[in-house]
């Protein structure tokens, strides 16, 4: 019932596709790199880290789910792992922004002889950067092969394994998502700090990844094996879990803010005010109100969690709409009157995009699609 | 002793599946006036013998709308209306203030609603329940499932639903006293 062969040729064929945007797009970022170099870095900074937080969300939800284990990660299991196995690609990616990172358009306190210049400096950096990514990468590649192991039938300990990795692992992850955050994001406006930021960090690609992965099922669902499997009440439990990271995305953002706003501190407070007047207004009512009050709406209703192409509707648009908070994060650095677009800004996403959505569909359909043999999934396929 | 009014006819069934099967031949048969006893919740069951939702989740919402404007102004009218107050000069209705108390408030009373809604729309706490008559009822805690059919039952005939349920297979059918 496992047998991936009458879905292979399409994968193929949608492996090929994503690979030829990526290289287009790259190709087109090349060029841009080229004649504005400062500006290309600001645009690609915002697709990279798009689409890592969707890996780096699919690797956090499987570390979760073999913490606590569950129903609801058999059907998304697999996509969850071809997620957390796209690092390599992604640490490839980086080197535009080893590159660039020194350079004072992208961010100002690289220069001088503060202690933000010293965290900043090109070894230290580029030292953190090497440190987060074999982090995950050794997580992640212990992870797949073991979840490979246990396909075999071999079964013996591995719960036990994974989850003596999975539970430092989470931990390790906290740390080093929150530093990254730090290093890449935060570090745009030298004066700005807050103790929730890498918080946030942690639940953006999570809704991210959770949004990508119920697309991916409902795709997936329209053929054997997944069909067999893909019933209402596993979509419910889907989109109770992206309800959930709306939520928490919505809460963690605003206690960020109330606190900010509260304080009404000189370092802090300009952040906002950047972020909430002018230009960016609308930005940041659009963002209420679609990345959290309508998706929260939409989200109660039992009838959109069973349907899944309405989930999945859903889940794009949160995705779409976790790009432009990406944005609204990121942009007001450089442009404090109002949103302000350069045609890389475009191209960079779909670039980035093309290559990794390849890797993911390789990695996908290198395995079975449904984990076989785990303990934790006995009866799934019987009782739904 | 003198026999009291028959409440329903109960079968008993050793597994989920064949609860399923009769209770979707029951429900076919033209039977609306039933209810199933399990051990853990079976998906569909519920659909198959046309339990429609209930009216609780219409009712969770109101309360939590309920607390969410109570809670706000609960905190707008004192500070902007009654005991008007300067705080680190922000302006009377800094409504980011009153969220956090706004969102418990929600909570609290969308939670309250649910309980008690539940136990006003299901009838509990109930300390009599005539399935209880039947000694081997029990077992719907452990490891047996129960399909019953109502006296209420506008198709209910003693006789005839009884030789209906026994052609189901069930492990037994007994007779529930009201």
């Amino acid at each position: 019932m496992n047998d991936i062969d009458a879905l292979r040729p399409k994968l193929d064929r949608l492996q090929r596709g994503f690979l030829l945007i990526g290289v287009l797009g790259l190709a087109a970022c090349a060029f841009g790199a080229y004649s504005n170099w400062t500006l290309f870095l600001r645009s690609y900074l915002i697709g990279y880290i798009f689409w890592l937080e969707i890996a780096l969300g699919c690797f956090a939800i499987l570390m979760l789910h073999h913490m606590v284990g569950g129903k609801w990660g058999f059907i998304i299991r697999r996509s969850l792992e071809a997620g957390s196995r796209t690092f390599p690609l992604l640490a490839l990616l980086f080197i535009p922004l080893l590159l660039g990172h020194s350079d004072k358009g992208l961010y100002p306190a690289v220069t001088g002889s503060s202690f933000k210049a010293f965290y900043l400096s090109p070894d230290f950096f580029t030292g953190r950067v090497v440190f987060y990514f074999a982090a995950w990468m050794t997580l992640a590649f212990f992870l797949n092969r073991w979840s490979s192991q246990q396909d075999t039938g071999t079964t013996d300990g591995l719960l036990h394994r994974f989850q003596a990795l999975c539970g430092p692992g989470i931990l390790i992850y906290g740390f080093t998502i929150t530093f990254a955050a730090i290093d890449w994001v935060m570090a745009l406006e030298p004066n700005f700090f807050s103790t929730i930021f890498g918080m946030i960090f942690i639940i953006m690609p999570a809704l991210a990844a959770m949004a990508f992965v119920i697309i991916v099922t409902m795709l997936l669902a329209k053929r054997k094996p997944v069909s067999d499997v893909a019933t209402p009440l596993k979509f419910n439990d889907l989109g109770n879990l992206l309800l959930t990271f709306v939520m928490l995305w919505a809460y963690l953002s605003f206690s960020q803010f109330l606190i900010i706003w509260a304080g009404n501190l000189q370092d802090e407070i300009p952040w906002y005010t950047v972020r909430a007047t002018g230009g960016w207004t609308w930005v940041a009512m659009f963002i209420i109100l679609f990345h959290f009050a309508v998706p929260f709406i939409l989200l109660l209703n039992r009838p959109v969690k069973r349907n899944m192409k309405a989930l999945a509707a859903v889940g794009g648009a949160l995705i779409v709409m976790g790009w432009i908070d990406l944005y609204w994060f990121i942009v007001p650095s450089f442009y404090p009157l109002g949103p302000r677009f350069h045609w890389t800004d475009f191209v960079t996403p779909i670039g980035i995009g093309g290559f990794w959505l390849a890797f993911f569909v390789r990695a996908l359909k290198s395995k079975p699609l449904l984990p076989l043999h785990d303990p934790r999934f006995e009866g799934v396929v019987q009782h739904g | 002793m003198k026999r009291q009014p028959l409440y329903g006819l109960m079968a008993e069934f050793h597994s989920a599946e064949e609860l399923l099967e009769a209770a979707k031949n029951t429900y076919e048969a033209g039977y609306r006036r039933l209810d199933a006893y399990s051990p853990f919740p079976i998906e569909g069951l519920a659909d198959t013998i046309g339990f429609s939702r209930t009216r609780l989740p219409v009712l969770v919402l109101l309360g939590g709308l309920f607390g969410c404007c109570g809670g706000f102004f609960l905190q707008w009218w004192p500070n902007v209306i009654g005991y008007p107050l300067n705080v680190g000069g922000k302006p009377y209705d800094s409504w980011p203030a009153f969220i956090p108390i706004t969102f418990e408030m929600t909570i609290l009373c969308a939670s309250l609603t649910a309980t008690f809604g539940m136990l006003a729309l299901n009838g509990l706490p109930a300390p009599y329940h005539p399935t209880f008559n039947v000694p081997r009822f029990a077992q719907a805690t452990k490891d047996r499932f129960f399909l019953m059919i109502m006296a209420e039952d506008p198709k209910f005939d003693p006789e005839q639903t009884r030789q209906f349920l026994a052609e189901l297979n069930p492990r037994e059918v007994s007779e529930v006293e009201s």
